[in-house]
């Protein structure tokens, strides 16, 4: 293994710059979505580089726990994009302002 | 050799993020999304991780892009390629990713992260089921609770009531 710790930080850093900037910019719920899961996905790249190098095994096991809990939250978050352009016949987040209290 | 594939995957995987959010069709942009989400699984080959790797590639290309396919796919033709963003926000949108990418990385470069290195051997598959069974095993359940809990959350959510259930039927 040649690649060093700092290059695979550096790389999730840009990958959670990327994210933030979708969250930022995109008012579209599945775009939104999608930052969302750049952002958990550098994370999980963060988690088992450091994992790697420290040597230990709580890094990938994390990373697993990370991965899982991703997904029940995909599902929950799509079924929500279902349910509210069910009611506004759309996805832009700017319609759904009547979720606020 | 090795340089050449973190490059190549650097490449995939930021190439595909920015294009994720930045395609005009949602359908395209799902699509780099699973590109994205393939390139962490190569970065994790990389890094001696192959269970986590193979893991990535059948809950988050496998599954979880595909579920998000199959939503796309539920929305209205003109709202999958309607792009909805005003152009002052995206430059404050860019100037933010900028801000973030360039003091977090400074902060990186200039820490002690540098200098670590490892010659040990990567911790194997076989460790990661002993912590499962051992010291993680209440997390473990509770993760299995609560993934059956948004599932059956979730189909609730989704659930339609103006239907009925004859009308389901048919």
């Amino acid at each position: 293994m040649t690649s060093e710790l700092i290059d695979f930080t550096l790389v999730s850093v840009a990958l959670l710059g990327i994210g933030i900037y979708g969250l930022a910019v995109k008012r579209n719920f599945i775009r939104m979505l999608f930052a969302v899961e750049i952002i958990i996905n550098a994370a999980n790249l963060n988690i088992v580089a450091f994992g790697r190098f420290l040597p230990h095994s709580g890094g990938q096991t994390m990373a697993l726990f990370s991965i899982a809990i991703a997904a029940a939250e995909v599902a929950v978050g799509l079924s929500l994009i279902i349910v509210a352009y069910r009611m506004y016949q759309n996805v832009d987040i700017a319609d759904f302002r009547s979720l606020k209290g | 050799m090795a340089d050449a594939v973190f490059l190549a995957l650097t490449v995939i995987t930021i190439g595909s993020a920015i294009a994720a959010l930045e395609m005009r069709s949602l359908i395209y942009g799902s699509i780099a999304l699973m590109g994205t989400l393939g390139g962490i699984a190569g970065f994790f080959f990389l890094l001696d991780a192959p269970f986590v790797a193979l893991f990535q590639i059948a809950v988050y290309v496998g599954s979880i892009a595909v579920l998000i396919l199959f939503t796309v796919m539920l929305v209205k033709r003109e709202l999958i390629f309607k792009k909805i963003e005003d152009k002052r926000r995206k430059f404050a949108g860019i100037g933010l990713m900028l801000i973030i990418m360039v003091s977090l990385g400074a902060v990186f470069l200039d820490s002690g992260i540098k200098t670590i290195t490892t010659d040990e051997p990567a911790p194997n598959f076989r460790d990661i089921g002993i912590d499962f069974v051992t010291y993680y095993w209440p997390a473990l359940i509770l993760m299995g609770l609560i993934l059956a809990g948004s599932v059956t959350g979730s189909l609730v959510l989704a659930r339609r009531e103006d239907v009925e259930n004859d009308q389901r039927a048919n």
